[in-house]
């Protein structure tokens, strides 16, 4: 018996019941944003290599790749993130819901598309405050409990936290620390989240829940998730990039990449073959 | 089947390794006892200290009892003595200082750690770490020759035709005295404050900004809502520092605050502080009781630093902003 050899699917998808979703992509109408011809650079590096696709409207878009292929980087351009490094270029067009995402106040794009981090990283401050922060800055009096329990609720942490709101976010798991970053971002209620390897620091328990939670986002708010966890992008997406050294190498619905890629680069990353 | 055996966590080697394991404790419990000795010279010093202020100052302590600290008389003459003047001055001139140098030194630190580009934040770093350098006796010169005649021709008679109406700003304006024992104080704890709570700034984690922006702040918003507060503690470190070194300068202050025992509402007023008063007179006490009463202000100024330092750590304590006080998991 040889162990070394993985078998080719070593993800659990369900398959797909009747036919097969088709390979179409959904139409541009659809997209909630969309990436044109994306390069990008650091300092004389480019990372990025005329990237396109398009984050189809509540769906879970996922990016998956092996470590320094741009995925982070790719997900980072779409709320201007990028722009908080210095000697960063960008070349090409994003557009939210059809507007450029450069000719628009960062402020406000990043109030629309908001950011989970790969760390949880809560203020030091409560649980209701850490929630309420985006609100506040927004200058919204209006029902701020209301509005924190309804981002706590939807965020699936609202049962375990709802009797002491106002201890430190500290004190909290790493896993309820991550709930809680992404109920801070749904607070100001984004047209698109973007989650920038969610459960890379979280125990298996924790990483369940926000998979749950992300599915059942979906009707919330778009999602973008990149992950280096092929197995997550599996369980939560609708749609896949494989990016690959900065290049987009196959982008389709997620059954579709993970039974029959098209691309053989695809197919070695998935059975294991490097990565 | 052969899949199984690798699961096994790796032991490491069991036999052998004991006796270097315990080589390895003794040496663990040998640098234990020394840092232990080196760290215990800290507080063994203090009680000395503490011991040496209390044990010289007897007589005086003895002859005036709790009267010491609320009589305003100076009389070596007729050996009556008080320090109330003194304890006057000292914390006049440390809140004056701090007035202005609180503000003054975070915002620099803001800036510097913020908003300016690395280059030029670097260049002004290495110049204020030089200020922080300087001998105190040079901020006296420069108080003496500078601040004194600018504060009298300029500064003190406009903040008395403005602010006149305050006791703070009356009586004659002589140049020397608590406000401008103040300023000169001021300029010397800025560095601290600016380079103790630039190095916290700088250390606030890079996702912290990031969480802020990402949620749609400013960069203003960040750094004044996040990143100041997650520093906050670090700032007031910064505070503290200034705070002890305000109250304990020596030179520069005898050299501009007038070195009168007076206790008035007016900060253009001549003064005086503990330091100086112990400075100036030390040498020159004759008699048991006068220096007796000398090192009893030595006493007064330890006690007033450790108090001061007390109350500021409770201030930080008690205006914690609910839910920050556990520290990162």
């Amino acid at each position: 018996m040889n162990v070394s050899v993985r078998s080719p699917l070593p993800v659990n998808i369900a398959p797909p019941s009747g036919s097969l979703p088709t390979r179409e992509m959904p139409s541009a109408a659809s997209m909630r944003m969309t990436v044109s011809h994306v390069n990008f650079f650091y300092g004389a590096k480019q990372v990025l290599f005329d990237i396109s696709l398009g984050i189809a409207s509540n769906k879970v878009t996922a990016l998956i790749g092996p470590s320094g292929c741009g995925k982070s980087t790719l997900l980072r351009t779409f709320n201007r993130m990028d722009e908080t490094v210095r000697h960063s270029r960008l070349e090409g067009d994003i557009l939210l819901d059809g507007q450029d995402i450069h000719a628009q106040d960062v402020t406000q794009l990043r109030r629309r598309v908001g950011m989970v981090f790969q760390r949880p990283n809560p203020f030091p401050k409560s649980i209701f405050d850490n929630v309420a922060y985006g609100l506040r800055i927004n200058g919204s009096k209006l029902a701020l409990a209301d509005a924190v329990e309804k981002s706590l609720r939807h965020a699936a942490l609202w049962d375990e936290v709802k009797d002491h709101l106002h201890k430190s976010a500290y004190e909290l798991s790493g896993g309820q620390q991550q709930r809680l970053c992404i109920a801070r971002g749904l607070a100001v209620e984004p047209e698109v989240l973007l989650l920038d390897e969610p459960c890379s620091a979280l125990d298996p328990i924790s990483t369940a829940k926000i998979e749950e939670l992300l599915v059942q986002l979906k009707d919330l708010c778009t999602i973008a998730i990149v992950t280096h966890n092929m197995q997550q992008a599996a369980r939560v997406s609708d749609y896949t990039a494989f990016l690959l050294t900065g290049q987009l190498i196959e982008f389709t619905p997620t059954p579709h990449l993970f039974t029959t890629p098209t691309d053989p680069r695809t197919e070695a990353y998935i059975t294991g073959r490097f990565g | 089947m052969a899949a199984t055996t690798t699961t096994v966590p790796n032991a490491g080697p069991v036999s052998g390794s004991r006796s270097f394991l315990r080589k390895l404790r003794e040496g663990d419990e040998i640098a234990r006892i020394i840092t232990f000795l080196f760290a215990s010279t800290v507080v063994l010093v203090t009680i000395l200290l503490v011991f040496e202020l209390w044990h010289g100052s007897s007589l005086a302590r003895h002859k005036f009892g709790f009267g010491f600290f609320v009589t305003s008389v100076w009389d070596p003459i007729a050996g009556d003595f008080g320090a109330l003047p003194f304890i006057y001055g000292t914390l006049v001139t440390a809140l004056v200082s701090l007035a202005i140098a609180v503000p003054l030194g975070i915002g620099a630190a803001i800036f510097l750690a913020e908003l300016a580009p690395q280059k030029i934040s670097d260049t002004l770093q290495f110049f204020i770490d030089l200020l922080a350098a300087v001998p105190s006796v040079i901020y006296g010169l420069l108080g003496v020759f500078i601040i004194v005649p600018i504060m009298r021709e300029y500064i003190q008679p406009f903040l008395k035709s403005t602010l006149g109406f305050l006791p703070l700003f009356t009586g004659p304006a002589y140049g020397i005295g608590f406000f401008t024992a103040g300023i000169v104080l001021a300029i010397m704890v800025i560095p601290y404050i600016v380079s103790v709570s630039r190095e916290v700034l700088l250390s606030v984690p890079r996702d912290q900004r990031e969480a802020a922006l990402a949620l749609g702040s400013t960069r203003w918003e960040s750094t004044w809502k996040v990143v100041v507060p997650f520093a906050r503690t670090g700032i007031m470190g910064s505070i503290f520092l200034a705070l002890a070194r305000a109250l304990g300068e020596t030179m520069a202050v005898t050299m501009v605050i007038g070195n009168t025992p007076t206790i008035s509402a007016s900060l253009f007023s001549p003064g005086y502080s503990i330091a100086a008063v112990i400075a100036n007179e030390f040498s020159e006490a004759t008699g048991d009781l006068y220096v007796q009463s000398l090192i009893e202000l030595g006493l007064v100024l330890f006690i007033l630093t450790f108090v001061l330092n007390g109350l500021a750590r409770l201030l930080i304590i008690l205006t914690a902003q609910r839910g920050s006080e556990m520290g990162r998991t």
